[in-house]
């Protein structure tokens, strides 16, 4: 008797309005949807929250306030200062993916961040967009980032190429890292999800289980958000800082 | 050999990545409780960093992990 699992099932992509442009396939699909949701769910945080602007703040604008600080406080301490102008940036960032992950946790949702495309256009803007202002804040002397100080010349060989390697890496693993925790989670619940299925009056053990994994998944959604933020500020300073 | 067990075997095989995540996470967590017992004002400098590097120890593992998945249900 063969367990009939599915557990990666929830992350198929459904076309909900199919839209063909020149051969391009662009439906608005289910990954789409719950984009539009969290970029809808923040906007009304942030706007509808802080427009009574009293001086002792309701409980919507104290939310929207903290998360500006905590954003604010991580790019002042972590990219150092000069990194001002790229707040909005990091606060799109971390916003946009605590929402995603957040309402991935729903039961039936989609979860955005699960798709590796997803991520990896993510930390492939913050990695681009950090080389281009390393480039255009040094000029040629940001290759000096990959030669370290004080490093006799023999090493040197041997480690420019390491910390060549090591910086390429970037963008696949801020992306793996965000993906593959996301898809871990959720594949995990929906397998003992599956155990609980076929069991019978055992069931209440995955049930159990499941409830333990999703209370784990909810700090995990939280944290994978601010590393994502804070790995994108330690990359900023380096470009900024050059070390 | 067919390709099911050898998906199997060699998922079960991707799977011991995550000695390294428990490892290191292990780690991370005891120098968070061994610097704040000894200096528990320094808590709220550390516990960001400790956050941190959980994380990442945890990412090593996962990507073990996600290979696991590739080879069951992609390959």
């Amino acid at each position: 008797m063969a367990l009939e699992l599915h557990p990666l099932e929830q992350f198929k992509v459904e076309p909900l309005i199919p839209l063909h442009i020149g051969g391009l396939d662009v439906s608005y699909t289910n990954a789409s949807l719950f984009m539009t949701i969290a970029v809808v769910l923040i906007t009304a945080l942030l706007v509808l929250g802080t427009k009574r602007g009293a001086l002792v703040p309701g409980r919507w604008q104290s939310v929207a306030e903290m998360s500006y600080e905590f954003v604010a406080d991580m790019v002042d301490t972590n990219a150092g200062h000069g990194a001002e102008p790229y707040f909005p940036f990091v606060f799109t960032l971390f916003m946009f993916v605590l929402f995603s992950n957040f309402l991935g946790l729903i039961p039936y949702s989609f979860t955005v961040t699960s798709q590796i495309i997803v991520t990896f256009a993510l930390a492939a803007a913050v990695f681009i967009g950090v080389t281009i202002i390393g480039f255009i804040k040094h000029g040629a002397h940001f290759l000096r980032l990959f030669v370290p100080e004080g490093v006799p010349m023999v090493l040197l060989l041997l480690l420019v190429p390491i910390e060549i390697l090591s910086y390429f890496i970037r963008p696949f693993t801020l992306s793996i890292r965000l993906f593959a925790n996301m898809l871990a989670g959720h594949t995990m619940l929906a397998i003992f999800g599956g155990f609980a299925a076929s069991v019978g009056l055992l069931a209440i053990l995955p049930v159990a289980l499941d409830v333990a994994i999703l209370a784990l998944e909810v700090l995990v959604a939280a944290l994978q958000a601010y590393v994502f933020a804070i790995l994108t500020c330690l990359y900023l300073r380096d470009a900024l800082h050059l070390h | 050999m067919d390709l099911a067990s050898a998906k199997m075997i060699g998922a079960g095989l991707a799977c011991i990545a995550l000695v390294g995540a428990g490892v290191g996470i292990g780690n991370v967590f005891s120098s968070l409780i061994s610097a704040v017992a000894r200096n528990p004002a320094a808590q709220a400098q550390v516990q960001p960093f400790a956050f941190l590097g959980f994380a990442l120890a945890e990412a090593t593992g996962l990507f073990g992990l996600a290979i696991a998945f590739l080879i069951l249900f992609v390959f």
